[in-house]
């Protein structure tokens, strides 16, 4: 059965990025636009692994890391996040919020999937 | 999708960021301090970085990240966005549109502009006054982009490790790979960051041959057992030549909620096996249980166990993973505030966005296709309603009452598709406010732009044509109208200028308006000019607004000096026949010492037109409704001559001239005689009525608008066609060209056509 | 009726074959996107003589040309019995009236002869080459050389 991808990103680009890579990839890919959508559509998408962005309008990625961790179901759900910002403060931030592991964009197609095989069962 | 198709929509979302990366700007320009308005601009920059990023366009990713550098001290608050902060960020944004459309398009951008700009950027993230603009001009060859920073690389190791399946389950290991220890003790948050040991583990071993002890000291009984918590410890011993970075790597994501240690072992030394201080025999942990995918076995150590301790351990190991198992499995399904608790705060503090309406992308093509449809059947629609009229014109009343539900329904869908179409000016007023500083720093004025009205709409393509005649007109504003700062301070003006740029509806139409507060038109030098022109008589009689509106004719430039812009002999002949061509008008009005006003008026849609519907000399025209005041039956006492050909009308108290519509287009070599037909009232640009004569109405209909120049050419006097319900071709005439013409300028063909053969 | 381009080897044409008065001319099919029955043009004002005017193809106003006179011969006095070629060259649509058309041609590059120096204003502009066919001349017309032409208009 196919793992099944949830994206959270504001850039079009990154989105279309990420669906190509992940379907090629045989990942089932579903995608949100920013924080709130993420957490809308979580339970529906039901995901195996989340990977998000942190520089979101409405819900940014901390928010919406906690937010799923909130979520009884989501409590130890892997989480990536993937964005070009890497200095330590942010890693701590989003560690702190829940993130389980830190991609840096742009992102290399094959360490994204190694990186989603990694942390999935 | 392919990664065309990804880079084109990147860059349309490039754009799109780059106007909201402007309007927020703008928005701190004028006082706005709202934290969301600062977030915004960032994530404008951080996303076109991102994408650009992924293309490898690396000029644009260095100076967006300069640029998102200093927006960031913005958005943490260690930089103050003051009128000069905000300077230099305009600067950078213009200058990352200017990379953006380089990086889809080609070319090049001034390589010292951006060089400077990304000092000044530096400079305000240090904590500097932005440095001074170097001198531009001494610099022949062009100065590469100052050091920006590489495109960003964590630079401390926080990179996934690609490993490779390949050298997994390799038996032949030789005992002269390195080997190392790993102790691995996780704590309990490693598991509430969705992390697992057994996963961790896995990878682990993907590296090379190990074993795995588990060290289940810690365990309490199950009565005691917080399914939240980590008891467990694995000791590792694996042998692998990828470097002991490659251990590490593995437990990267977790590192900071484990204990982890791991020492090289000096090749040759066996790892530590017999673990006397290890409660349990070492014993083949198989992983192979967790990951169906993982075929090869694992490099298994073997021991010289008993089979029946080993056949116990292995029940105790099995026990032992199914614990852990579980304890994963309690920790997920428990509930637990921990961690997770902290910053619930913080989200309700952020600002949701009211929800926007839901929208679609559509292909322009698609909307344009649908709109040709419509049109035919508009067409279509008025044919067949005038074949049954003229077959049949007792009608059967089920049949008319049909053809009159087809009409209604066929207007109102042609309303709505027209709708689709419909977009706010406010994109194309806010590329003028680049324009405006642009214009504003080559010409040395100080300027502010000011719009009213971006949200009214208009048909598409009657925005995508209007930018270039108003940038014009901007230049025009700004480069003669304004006076520079001393000189408007001299004249009790405040030194900074203002062009106004207005857009609203009026009567089926939109009004666009451009303002300045400048000196106004100089008419004695335009009345110079046209004279030295041959355009008038030296002793020409004109009124002051017959005079300003002398700066539309062709080849008309004031200026003294050819500043960069004016350089390319674009004239405001040129504006208006790109108004004219969307079916507009344009005139302007002035006050010496005060400013000007260009105003323009423009169909709300280039598709379909109100007209009515007359002959002239045995052809049938139509008139736009938009212009004609009214309609009149001349008598003859009302008919005066003037001179040797022209001819009044007195309507009312005031004398109107006739304009012969029929001669001037040529469709008849004689006068026609007003007495004999209809005239129609109309108003001219610049103001002013005249009196068009034709030969009877046939009704008012509307018309859907067809193109002439598409397949032939620009034909004076005429706007474009239309097809009619009989099927047959009319022409819809420019009311304002024949009245130019009427003042006794013949409709000179602008365009020349190649001699018949 | 429309036309279907049909597969050429290499080196060959097709061509329309059509007859005004007494002399015979073609143009290449490609550009031909169909022959239609004649139709009462409305005439624009100040257009050159051989301009008829427009007629209403299908919904788009499509310019009629009197070949005939376009070609600096008597201008046709068109009837039904008149045909408009429509063509199309780059993406300007025109219709050309003619008296009638005759014939479909596959020739080779190597059939078409380059038309005598007769210094005519004809030859110079219109005309890219003689054919011999079963004892007709049929000469090739250049169709861009036919379409009115615009100086284009800096803007």
């Amino acid at each position: 059965m196919k793992k099944k991808v949830l994206t959270v990103d504001d850039s079009r680009t990154i989105r279309n990025m990420l669906l190509v890579t992940l379907n090629n990839a045989g990942f089932e890919t579903i995608q949100a636009e920013d924080g709130i959508e993420g957490l809308e559509i979580l339970e529906d998408a039901n995901p195996d692994v989340i990977v998000t962005d942190i520089n979101m309008p409405r819900l940014d990625g901390f928010g919406f890391i906690e937010g799923v961790r909130r979520n009884e179901k989501f409590r130890a759900i892997p989480i990536l996040v993937l964005t070009t910002e890497s200095d330590a403060e942010k890693k701590n931030r989003a560690r702190q919020a829940g993130a389980t592991g830190w991609i840096v964009k742009p992102f290399d197609p094959t360490k994204l999937i190694d990186a989603i095989e990694r942390v999935t069962a | 999708m392919d990664m065309n198709e990804i880079k084109e929509i990147f860059f349309q979302e490039c754009e799109e960021q780059l106007a909201e990366l402007e309007s927020g700007l703008l928005r701190l320009n004028d006082g706005d301090r709202d934290p969301e308005t600062v977030n915004a601009v960032f994530r404008a920059v951080h996303s076109i970085k991102g994408g650009a990023g992924a293309f490898g366009l690396d000029d644009l990713v260095s100076f967006a990240h300069v640029f998102e550098t200093t927006l960031d001290c913005v958005r943490s608050n260690k930089l103050e966005p003051n009128q000069d902060v905000l300077k230099v960020m305009l600067k950078s944004a213009d200058v990352l549109a200017d990379l953006t459309n380089v990086a889809r398009d080609g070319g090049s951008v001034d390589q010292a502009r951006s060089a400077q700009l990304i000092r000044e950027l530096e400079a305000l993230a240090k904590g500097e006054a932005p440095p001074a603009a170097a001198p531009v001009a001494a610099a022949p060859k062009a100065a590469p982009v100052a050091a920006a920073p590489a495109p960003v690389v964590s630079d401390d190791g926080f990179v996934p490790v690609a490993f490779s399946f390949d050298d997994f389950g390799d038996d032949d290991v030789s005992a002269d790979l390195p080997a190392y220890d790993v102790v691995f003790k996780p704590k309990s948050e490693l598991y509430t960051k969705g992390n697992e040991a057994t996963l961790l583990l896995r990878d682990l071993s993907r590296l090379g041959e190990m074993s795995i002890h588990c060290n289940m000291d810690s365990l309490p009984s199950l009565d005691q057992m917080d399914p939240e918590a980590a008891y467990f410890s694995w000791k590792v011993s694996i042998k692998t030549d990828k470097g002991e970075d490659a251990v590490r790597s593995v437990f990267e994501f977790a590192e900071w909620d484990c204990d982890l240690e791991v020492t090289a072992l000096e090749t040759g030394e066996t790892p530590e096996a017999n673990g006397d201080d290890l409660p349990m025999q070492p014993v083949p942990f198989d992983l192979s249980a967790l990951d169906g995918e993982l075929d090869a076995p694992l490099g298994v150590v073997e021991e010289e166990e008993q089979i029946a301790a080993v056949q116990e351990a292995v029940a105790a190991a099995e026990a032992a993973s199914n614990v852990v198992q579980m304890a994963g499995n309690a920790s997920r399904a428990a509930a637990s505030d921990k961690g997770a608790a902290a910053a619930a705060a913080q989200n309700n503090a952020q600002q949701v966005s009211s929800a926007a309406a839901p929208t679609i992308r559509v292909d322009l093509d698609r909307v344009d296709r649908l709109i040709n449809l419509v049109g035919e059947l508009v067409i279509n629609q008025a044919m067949l309603s005038q074949s049954v009229i003229e077959n049949d014109s007792n009608g059967v009343s089920s049949i008319n009452m049909g053809l009159e539900e087809l009409q209604q329904l066929t207007r109102e869908i042609q309303d709505s598709v027209m709708a689709i179409r419909a977009q706010p000016v406010k994109p194309v007023f806010q590329r003028m406010a680049r324009t405006v500083r642009e214009i504003a720093d080559i010409t040395g004025k100080s300027v502010r732009l000011v719009t009213e009205g971006e949200n009214t709409e208009v048909d598409k393509t009657v925005i995508d044509k209007l930018a270039e005649p108003l940038t014009h007109m901007i230049r025009n504003a700004v480069d003669h109208g304004l006076e520079m700062p001393e000189k408007r301070l001299a004249a009790g003006k405040s030194a900074e200028g203002t062009v106004k740029l207005t857009a609203k509806h009026r009567s089926g139409r939109i009004v666009i308006e451009l303002s300045d507060d400048g000196a106004g038109i100089n008419r004695e030098k335009v009345r110079q000019k046209a004279i030295d022109n041959d355009l008038i008589a030296a002793d020409a009689n004109l009124s002051d607004e017959e005079i300003d509106n002398l700066i539309f004719h062709a080849g008309f430039s004031t200026a003294d000096k050819v500043s960069d812009l004016s350089g390319r002999g674009v004239g405001m002949d040129v504006v208006k026949r790109s108004i004219q061509a969307l079916g507009g008008r344009i005139n302007i009005s002035s006050k010496p010492g005060q400013g000007s006003v260009f105003t323009m008026s423009l169909p709300l849609t280039l598709a379909v037109l109100d007209g009515m519907v007359v002959t002239v000399a045995g052809q049938t025209l139509v008139v736009p409704l938009t212009a004609i005041v009214e309609t009149l039956q001349p008598d003859a006492a009302a008919i005066h001559s003037f001179g040797a050909t022209q001819r009044l009308i007195s309507i009312r108290n005031s004398f109107c001239p006739l304009v012969d519509v029929g001669r001037i287009l040529n469709f008849r070599a004689t006068q026609a005689n007003p007495v004999e037909g209809v005239a129609l009232l109309v108003e001219s640009e610049g103001g002013g009525q005249r009196a068009l004569m034709v030969d009877a109405i046939q009704g008012q209909r509307q018309v859907v608008i067809k193109s002439l120049e598409a397949n032939y050419t620009h034909v004076p006097g005429i706007a474009a066609a239309t097809i009619l319900g009989d099927g047959r071709v009319a022409l819809i005439l420019d009311v304002d060209a024949v009245v130019s013409a009427s003042r006794g300028q013949s409709l000179h063909t602008e365009t020349s056509l190649a001699a018949a053969g | 009726m429309t036309l279907l381009a049909t597969n050429l080897t290499n080196g060959e044409r097709e061509l329309i074959a059509f007859r005004i008065g007494n002399q015979e001319f073609c143009v290449n099919v490609m550009s031909v996107r169909e022959i239609r029955g004649w139709a009462p043009a409305t005439p624009m004002p100040h257009a050159p003589q051989y301009v008829l005017g427009v007629i209403n193809l299908r919904g788009a106003v499509l310019p009629i040309i009197d070949l005939s006179a376009r070609l600096g011969m008597k201008p046709a006095e068109p009837t039904v019995r008149h045909v408009i070629i429509v063509t199309q060259v780059k993406n300007k649509v025109v219709g050309l009236l003619v008296e009638a058309v005759s014939d479909i041609l596959t020739i080779k590059d190597e059939d078409i002869q380059p038309t005598p120096d007769m210094t005519s204003e004809f030859e110079r502009t219109f005309a890219r080459g003689i054919l011999a066919i079963e004892g007709r001349m049929i000469c090739l017309i250049e169709l861009e050389a036919v379409f009115p032409h615009t100086e284009s208009e800096a803007a």
